[in-house]
């Protein structure tokens, strides 16, 4: 069982800045080839003033600070027990390569499915250009049971 | 490949599946490397079956960017309003990926909405994600298969 009193505890806020290259390597990895999401001239072309950060890598950004997963670390949580259970992204406004963006995440939920030995915490994370929301983010964590 | 030969929005549309590359150990250090997730259980197999799995299994959030490629084949992604995934079992290496989408509601409102329900299916059958996205479909910008 994971403290209840972790609901409403802050992470570290950080900010980041969308680097094209590593957008280009995203996109190696993940398979796309659309122009529009590797050449900075096709995205301009589309209408886009540099690369687009392509609807998943936000959940990038938002690892890249250590302190993301510190706290997994510091509940004793092993992690080969964790699972991703579930992922939402809501969308307000294109973010692209260059632009310096802002996570700041906070613990939302906690609960538990004792009879499978399952626990859940749930991070909810939004991401903001200035002042201007970008996303908001919904991470469902599975912490798997040591007896599973 | 664009909105000229994109789908028609409308109740039980289906968009063409995306069926991607077979999941290798490299493109899974590539996906490790890129996304910044380095959980051992994606890329290192002694860590894998010390922690009782027969092998490394892929990122989940390699087949959610999966079902972002599906999606943005066929619409802008400025269009894209929100995207949501429940995943229901591990993707094993070697796994070969089918994304599906099928256009379930059509809603208007402030601006008319499309409702796609989504999914990840490999070789076997196993649905391994699930979910849905919401998608901008202005009238003006419906284009005929």
């Amino acid at each position: 069982m994971i403290d209840r009193a972790l609901i409403g505890a802050a992470l570290p806020a950080h900010d980041e800045i969308v680097d094209r290259s590593r957008l280009r390597r995203f996109a190696e990895a993940i398979g796309e080839t659309d122009p529009v999401y590797v050449d900075v001239a096709s995205a301009r072309a589309a209408g886009h003033p540099d690369l687009p950060v392509p609807p998943t890598f936000l959940f990038c950004l938002e690892m890249d600070d250590p302190g993301a997963f510190a706290f997994q670390a510091e509940l004793g949580i092993d992690t080969g027990r964790v699972r991703h259970g579930e992922q939402t992204f809501e969308y307000h406004a294109m973010a692209h390569a260059g632009d310096r963006l802002h996570i700041a995440s906070l613990i939302s939920d906690v609960y538990s499915r004792e009879q499978r030995q399952l626990d859940f915490i749930v991070k909810s994370t939004r991401i903001t250009r200035d002042d201007e929301l970008i996303a908001t983010m919904r991470n469902v964590i599975v912490i798997l049971g040591e007896d599973r | 490949m664009n909105a000229t030969t994109g789908i028609t929005w409308v109740v039980g549309a289906e968009l063409p599946d995306l069926a991607v590359e077979p999941v290798s150990r490299t493109t899974l250090a590539k996906y490790a490397g890129a996304s910044g997730d380095y959980n051992p259980m994606h890329v290192d197999i002694d860590a894998a079956r010390a922690a009782g799995s027969p092998d490394v299994f892929a990122h989940g959030m390699l087949s959610m960017a999966y079902l972002g490629r599906l999606l943005t084949r066929w619409f802008p992604q400025r269009h894209l309003r929100s995207l949501r995934v429940r995943f229901r079992a591990l993707t094993p290496i070697h796994a070969r990926p089918v994304c599906s989408g099928r256009v379930v509601a059509i809603e208007e409102g402030r601006e008319r909405l499309a409702r796609i329900e989504l999914s990840v299916a490999v070789q076997d059958g196993t649905v391994t994600a699930a979910g849905e996205a919401v998608v901008a479909c202005p009238a003006e910008e419906r284009a005929v298969v």
